[in-house]
C-alpha cells in the first residue's frame, strides 16, 4: 500500500514539476508548489514518522503561502521569457524529458548509495533536484528562480531524510525553507521597487 | 552558562535589539565594542574551567543541548572566536565611515553568531545548514528593498544555496567510508559531493562569476565583509574535515586536486585583476587569490600549512576591510569605480587612494605590508614541495601586484595643476589610517599575532601536529 502512494506521489511530482516549467501564470505556479510539498510529504513518511514528515509538508506550504501573499501584492505583470530562444514550451518539454531519461537511467543506482532509500523514493527526489535544476537554468524571474531552489531542495529533503532522521535537521531545513521562501519575496519587492519607479 | 549561549545565543539577541537603532554613529560604536567584548571574553575567559569571582565560582560549560543534539564550544577554540569577532570589529566600528551600520551591524552580528554555530554544532556535518542561514540572511545585508538585485546577488543566492545539499550528502557518504574504507567506488563519490560542496560555497573557478557581480551592485564594504566572512569559516569548517577523516587527510589524490584549486585561484584571481579596468573588480579578484592561498596552505604538510592558513586569516581580515572601506569612500566621490570615473582620486580622496594601494599590495605579498609574512612562507613551503607549483603562484603574485601599479597610475593620474581637495570625513580618515598602521604591524612584526595564534592549532585534533 505504501508502495502504491510513493508511486502515485512519483506521478504528481512529475505533473507539478513539468507543469512548474510550463505554466505562466503565478497563481497555477504556487498551486502546483503547494502540491508538489503534498508528494513530498507522501514520499517522507517512507523513511520519518508522520509528526516530522508534517513539519516538512507545513513548511513548504506555509513558504508557497509567503510567496503568493507577496507575488499578488506586486503591481508588475509576469515576465514573459517565451519570446526568447530557447524559452518555447517544446524546448521546455523536450528539455524535461532529457532530464527524465537522465534521472531514469541513474535511479537504481543512487538507490543502492542511498542506503536502499526505495526506489520510489530516489525517483522523487531526483526527478526534483532534476526539474529544480532545470527550473534555474531557464530562468531570471526572481518568484521561479525561488521555486526552483525551493523545488531542488525538497528533492534534496526526500533523499536526505531516508539517511538523517535528525529533529534538528528537520527543524533547521523547515527555517531554511522558510527563509528562503522569504528571501524570495524580499527580492520580488526589491524588483518592483523599480517597475513601481517606472510606472 | 555556557559557551554557545555566550557566543551565540546573546550576540544574535543583541542583534536583534539593534534593528531598533537608527543612528549610525551609536549602531557602529554598540555594535564595534560588543564585538570586541565577546572577542576579549573567548581569549582570556576559560570555557570549562571553574574561575573564583569573589566568593562565587563561575563555569563556562561548553554545551548547549537543542532538539537532541549539541551546540559545543571546545576550550581549545577560545582564540578562534577571539580572531573571528575581533575581525568583525573592524567592520562594525569602520561601518559610520562606510555609512552602511544601519544594515551591516545588526545582519552583520546575526551572520557572525550563526557562522560561529556552523563551528560549534555537532556533528560537525550540520554546519551546512548554519551556513546556509547565514547565507540567506546575507541577502538582505548585500541588497536594498529599494533597488532591484543585480544578476551578482541572484547568482549568490543560487550558488551558495546548492552547496549545502552535496555537503550533507557528502557528510552521509563519509561516514560510510570510514566503516568501509576499502569502498574505492564509495570513497570517489563522497569526494565528489564533498568538492562540489566545497566549489560552490568557496566559489572557485568557474563558480566565482558572482563576486565581480557583486561589487558593482552593493556597497564594496558590506562586499568585502561577506568576501571575508563566507570563506574564512568555510575554510576552517574543510579543515574539519581533513582533521575528522584520515583517509582524506592521507589521500594524496586530495592534496593534488587542493593545490590545483588553490593555483587556478591565485593565478586566475591575479591574472583577471591586472587586467580590470574596475576599482572593485579588481578587489573581487584580490579577494579570489585570497581564498586560493588558503587553499594552497590546505595543500602543503599540515604541521606547515595550518599555521600559515591561521596566519593568513587575520591579514586577510585586516587588508580586505581596508580595502572596501576605501573603495566605498571612493565610490562616494566618484560616478563609478571604472577607471575613467576614478582617474586623480586620490587628491579627493588621499586616505582612501592610500589604502586601496596598500591592501592590493598586501594581498600581493608585497613586503612589510600585513599579507607578506604568510604568503612568503606558503610559497616557501610550496616551492619546497614543487618549483612549478611555486612559479605559478608567483605569476599570480605578478598580476596582483600589476593590478596595484595599474591602479596607483589610475588614482595619481589627475589633470597638470589640480589641487588637493580632501573632501573625506575625520571618521573615515581615522578608520582608514588606523587600519594603514595596521597593515604595516602586521607585515613588520607578524609575531604580533602569535599571541593569538599560537594555541589555535589545537582546535583541530589531528592536523598541524
Amino acid at each position: 500500500m505504501a508502495l502504491t502512494f510513493s508511486w502515485i506521489a512519483v506521478v504528481i511530482i512529475i505533473a507539478t514539476s513539468v507543469g512548474l516549467l510550463l505554466v505562466r501564470d503565478w497563481r497555477t505556479s504556487i498551486i502546483m508548489l503547494s502540491i508538489q510539498y503534498v508528494a513530498m510529504f507522501i514520499l517522507c513518511l517512507q523513511h520519518l514518522p508522520l509528526g516530522m514528515a508534517s513539519v516538512k509538508v507545513v513548511a513548504g506550504w506555509m513558504s508557497a503561502a509567503i510567496l503568493g501573499m507577496t507575488r499578488s501584492g506586486l503591481s508588475i505583470p509576469d515576465v514573459d521569457e517565451e519570446n526568447n530562444w530557447p524559452r518555447g514550451r517544446l524546448f521546455r518539454i523536450f528539455a524535461a524529458g532529457m532530464v527524465g531519461i537522465i534521472i531514469a537511467g541513474v535511479t537504481s543506482r543512487v538507490n543502492a548509495v542511498m542506503a536502499d532509500a526505495g526506489i520510489a523514493v530516489s525517483a522523487g527526489s531526483l526527478l526534483l533536484i532534476g526539474m529544480g535544476l532545470l527550473h534555474l537554468g531557464l530562468t531570471a524571474n526572481i518568484l521561479r528562480i525561488t521555486i526552483g531552489l525551493m523545488t531542488i531542495l525538497s528533492g534534496f529533503e526526500i533523499l536526505y531524510t531516508a539517511v538523517e532522521g535528525s529533529i534538528l535537521v528537520a527543524a533547521l531545513l523547515a527555517v531554511i525553507i522558510l527563509g528562503l521562501a522569504l528571501v524570495g519575496s524580499y527580492l520580488m519587492l526589491a524588483s518592483n521597487a523599480k517597475e513601481a519607479e517606472s510606472v | 552558562m555556557n559557551a554557545p549561549t555566550i557566543w551565540i545565543i546573546a550576540p544574535a539577541i543583541f542583534a536583534i535589539l539593534l534593528f531598533f537603532i537608527t543612528n549610525q554613529r551609536a549602531l557602529s560604536i554598540l555594535g564595534g565594542t560588543m564585538a570586541v567584548a565577546l572577542a576579549l571574553t573567548a581569549q582570556f575567559v576559560p570555557i570549562e574551567t571553574a574561575m573564583q569571582v569573589g566568593s562565587f565560582s563561575l563555569k563556562i560549560d561548553s554545551t548547549l543541548s537543542i532538539l537532541g543534539r549539541a551546540l559545543i564550544i571546545q576550550p581549545t577554540e577560545g582564540p578562534m572566536l577571539a580572531l573571528i569577532y575581533g575581525a568583525a570589529s573592524l567592520w562594525f566600528f569602520g561601518a559610520e565611515a562606510s555609512n552602511t551600520a544601519t544594515r551591516i551591524v545588526p545582519f552583520g552580528l546575526m551572520i557572525i553568531a550563526l557562522m560561529v554555530a556552523s563551528i560549534a554544532v555537532q556533528p560537525f556535518l550540520f554546519a551546512a545548514l548554519f551556513i546556509e542561514m547565514a547565507i540567506l540572511l546575507s541577502i538582505p545585508l548585500v541588497t536594498s528593498i529599494y533597488t532591484p538585485p543585480g544578476r551578482g546577488v541572484v547568482r549568490f543566492l543560487i550558488y551558495q544555496t546548492l552547496a549545502m545539499p552535496f555537503i550533507l550528502l557528502a557528510g552521509w557518504l563519509l561516514i560510510g567510508v570510514e566503516t568501509s574504507p576499502g569502498d574505492l567506488a564509495l570513497a570517489a563519490q563522497s569526494a565528489t559531493m564533498l568538492g562540489l560542496g566545497f566549489a560552490f560555497l568557496l566559489a572557485i573557478f568557474p563558480l566565482y562569476n558572482w563576486v565581480p557581480m557583486l561589487v558593482e551592485e552593493t556597497s564594496p564594504f558590506i562586499a568585502g565583509f561577506i568576501f571575508w566572512l563566507l570563506p574564512t569559516i568555510t575554510i576552517i569548517f574543510g579543515a574539519g574535515f581533513l582533521d575528522r577523516y584520515s583517509w582524506l587527510r592521507s589521500s594524496p589524490e586530495l592534496i593534488i586536486a587542493l593545490r590545483f584549486t588553490g593555483l587556478l585561484m591565485v593565478v586566475t584571481g591575479g591574472l583577471f585583476a591586472a587586467f580590470q579596468r574596475n576599482l572593485g573588480r579588481i578587489m573581487a579578484y584580490g579577494t579570489i587569490a585570497d581564498t586560493g592561498f588558503s587553499i594552497l596552505a590546505l595543500s602543503l604538510d599540515s604541521r606547515l600549512g595550518i599555521p600559515i592558513l591561521l596566519l593568513l586569516i587575520p591579514a586577510r581580515a585586516l587588508g580586505t576591510a581596508v580595502w572596501s572601506l576605501s573603495l566605498t569612500v571612493i565610490k562616494e566621490h566618484s560616478e563609478t569605480m571604472r577607471f575613467g570615473a576614478s582617474r586623480g582620486i586620490l587628491r579627493i580622496a588621499p586616505f582612501a587612494g592610500t589604502g586601496i594601494i596598500l591592501a592590493t599590495l598586501s594581498t600581493g605579498a608585497f613586503p612589510l605590508l600585513a599579507g607578506f609574512p604568510a604568503r612568503f612562507a606558503l610559497w616557501e613551503g610550496l616551492s619546497r614541495d614543487s618549483i612549478s607549483a611555486a612559479l605559478w603562484m608567483g605569476i599570480g603574485i605578478i598580476g596582483l601586484l600589476t593590478s596595484a601599479f595599474r591602479s596607483l597610475a589610475v588614482i595619481t593620474m589627475a589633470e597638470e595643476y589640480t589641487s588637493w581637495q580632501p573632501r573625506e570625513s575625520l571618521t573615515q580618515m581615522l578608520m582608514l589610517g588606523l587600519g594603514m598602521i595596521g597593515l604595516f604591524i602586521l607585515g613588520l612584526f607578524p609575531q604580533t599575532m602569535q599571541f593569538f595564534l599560537s594555541n589555535l592549532p589545537t582546535m583541530f585534533e589531528h592536523l598541524g601536529r
